[in-house]
């Protein structure tokens, strides 16, 4: 009998070595890491991270719905309402004092996809080259 | 890296400086290890610390922290006075070389190794070795960059990738290893301050024309923007008021974090986006919950530049989203244009940066099936580029720039008497929000241990486990000490994993002029013990 319902391949999420990891899934939940021999970036091999350093994904702390600081303390809202909060808040430092007021910073541990509109979002939408991510860090 | 990690099984010898390589990226660490024991390849290892590497090196060169290019230029110094340099790629492929080589004079070995800590005949062997076995690749990471000269460490480097002709061929090259799992891809498609995706100049004018074409706004000033470490500054002096982050952690991970934390606290509003409540998100006045990597379809894009495809596996948890679609959504609501922001898959966003920037100008999504494409890639029938400067360099003729010693900007003193690195282990991961939440991997490093030199642990009385506490002009770390020879006497080294003993409350937030990177690989530190465990 299988131990897992499905295998999805992915990228290991931690270090720029970026190698190929084949995620065997059962009920929804990541229960076994493999690698493909013939992947010409590990060849089959994962470290201790990147074979059992998943578990984070399923951890109960993490986010599962967007937060609003409320006197003093975080509480949980909407996506409408923080999202609203957001654009309002930008917009008007914005208008206040100029774009520059404004600095973004992106992830290296985001897609590029995401990374790519990170920077459209600072130049485009907002009007500033103040974006930068931990690439010195 | 200018060379793919599959070609390093081809090295005949290895130069690896400041590169804890079988910790920090512990598959390339594989290669080399196979490459040293079943090919015989020679091993140059630089580093101060004793890391894993030096078992497997032919010679370590354990030389002080921050004298990189004293040690650079005395392997070149040899390699010149031996006669053992490539005269022909020298004369076709660079310049500049006799000018370079008048800087490079001053440093004999003798001074060298006055200045670095290193035997003379370390030096000279080391020299021979790198410029005789051939192919010889070059491998670096943060311990070269991370000083206030990390920008002239790396030229350093090059000049001697240029003087041996080890420069675009297979085995060879100038191979720095990227950290984080996407940071090559997010400087890719343009997360810099000074360049639009594509490493294209923001202060370019016909770059800036082409950016204004394609998306339907005015383009920012022609000015560079901020740097991380500027940003925090500029909040602190009120210049910036808001600041959004997406899935980084700056209160643990920029150095000197108790001045980070001030300058985070100064700000007016702070966004994070964020799959934990990490330090930086604590402090936000609104958090976005996002997917991880393995609840979104992505690319990324690693050391070797190859854009890498990943599936999604799973549903994000609750109202949790991927980020790309939290940030089409905001920009809708700030006002952007409705149809240039909206995807229906981060397919077509990839389709967008492969049209504005020509390194990517060939990837598409159904060519990324199964193992990714090397950029630059230019055009969709384009195979990759797995070796940089075949033949030619991007400017053209490779370009000898000198370069000169210059001390670190914080060095031991009387009242602070140790040299401080700092660095990560192979069992956690940067600020830790991810691998201490991984129960094996916290079970196998559950706190921070501060690594000390048997002899400076004797002379101040400390044992292997003692509580300790190592204090810098910036801040203080209790912790307990791990008293072995892997620093050189004088060094301890911390890591950045712990948010309760964090190296970074001591690091040094110097910044080199150029790359505007902050010094974390040198400060001074005292260290004391304690008699009671903290409470």
């Amino acid at each position: 009998m299988l131990h897992y319902d499905r295998q999805v391949t992915t990228i290991c999420p931690y270090c720029g070595v970026g190698c190929n990891l084949n995620l065997h899934i059962k009920d929804d939940r990541i229960v076994r890491v493999t690698s493909f021999y013939d992947h010409p970036v590990n060849r089959g091999n994962l470290c201790v991270k990147g074979r059992f350093g998943l578990e984070y994904v399923h951890h109960p702390d993490r986010l599962t719905t967007p937060l609003i600081r409320r006197n003093g303390r975080l509480e949980p809202a909407s996506w409408d309402e923080a999202l609203g909060l957001v654009a309002e808040r930008l917009n008007a430092i914005k208008a206040e004092s100029g774009p520059d007021s404004i600095a973004l910073l992106s992830s290296a541990k985001c897609s590029n996809e995401d990374n790519y509109l990170m920077q459209k979002l600072a130049r485009q939408v907002i009007g500033t080259h103040n974006i930068d991510h931990c690439a010195r860090l | 890296m200018t060379n793919s990690i599959g070609d390093m099984l081809q090295a005949r010898a290895f130069l690896i400086i400041g590169s804890n390589t079988t910790e920090q990226h512990p598959i390339i660490g594989l290669q080399i290890k196979r490459a040293v024991r079943r090919n015989g390849a020679k091993l140059i290892l630089a580093d101060p610390r004793k890391i894993e590497l030096a078992q497997f090196a032919t010679i370590h060169l354990q030389h002080e922290g921050g004298t990189d290019i004293p040690l650079l230029n005395g392997l070149a110094y040899v390699i010149l006075d031996e006669n053992l340099q490539d005269d022909e790629f020298i004369a076709t492929r660079t310049e500049n070389f006799e000018a370079w080589r008048k800087v490079v004079e001053q440093y004999p070995p003798d001074e060298v190794s006055k200045i670095t800590g290193v035997p003379v005949d370390d030096i000279v062997a080391a020299a021979r070795m790198y410029a005789t076995n051939k192919p010889a690749a070059i491998l670096y990471a943060m311990g070269i960059t991370q000083h206030i000269v990390g920008h002239y460490n790396v030229t350093a480097l090059a000049n001697l990738a240029m003087l041996t002709g080890n420069v675009g061929v297979p085995g060879g090259g100038v191979n720095p290893l990227r950290g984080q799992n996407n940071v090559q891809g997010a400087c890719d498609v343009g997360c810099l301050p000074n360049v639009y995706p594509g490493y294209q100049k923001v202060t370019d004018e016909e770059v800036r024309a082409k950016f204004a074409n394609f998306h339907s706004n005015e383009q920012p000033p022609a000015k560079v923007g901020l740097t991380v470490i500027e940003m925090m500054n500029a909040m602190l002096e009120g210049k910036v008021r808001a600041m959004y982050i997406m899935g980084e952690n700056p209160a643990l991970s920029d150095p000197d974090s108790n001045h980070v934390r001030r300058c985070l606290e100064a700000c007016e509003f702070l966004v994070v986006n964020e799959i934990f409540l990490s330090e930086t998100a604590q402090m936000a006045d609104v958090v976005l919950p996002a997917a991880a990597s393995v609840e979104k379809d992505g690319t990324y894009t690693n050391t070797e530049r190859r854009i890498q495809l990943a599936h999604k596996a799973l549903d994000p948890p609750g109202q949790a989203k991927p980020d790309w679609q939290i940030l089409c959504e905001l920009a809708k609501r700030m006002g952007a244009p409705e149809d240039e922001w909206s995807y229906s898959h981060p397919s077509e966003i990839m389709e967008e940066i492969a049209a504005v920037s020509p390194i990517y100008g060939g990837i598409r999504y159904e060519r990324l099936e199964p193992v990714g494409l090397q950029w630059p890639c230019w055009a969709p029938e384009h195979g990759g580029t797995p070796i940089l400067h075949v033949g030619r360099f991007t400017r053209g003729l490779g370009y000898f720039t000198p370069v000169h010693h210059q001390p670190a900007d914080e060095l031991p003193d009387d009242e602070y008497p140790f040299m401080l690195t700092t660095g990560r282990l192979l069992q956690h991961w940067h600020t830790g929000t991810m691998t201490r939440r991984v129960g094996g991997l916290d079970y196998l490093v559950p706190e921070e241990l501060v690594e000390i030199n048997p002899i400076d642990a004797e002379k101040l009385g400390i044992e292997d486990g003692d509580w300790i506490r190592v204090s810098s002009r910036r801040g203080e770390v209790v912790a307990r000490a791990h008293v072995f020879d892997r620093p050189r006497p004088g060094l301890v080294f911390m890591t950045f994993h712990f948010a309760e003993a964090l190296g970074n409350v001591l690091t040094n937030a110097a910044l080199d002029p150029i790359a505007k990177i902050p010094e974390y690989k040198v400060c001074a530190v005292k260290v004391e013990k304690l008699d009671s465990p903290p409470e």
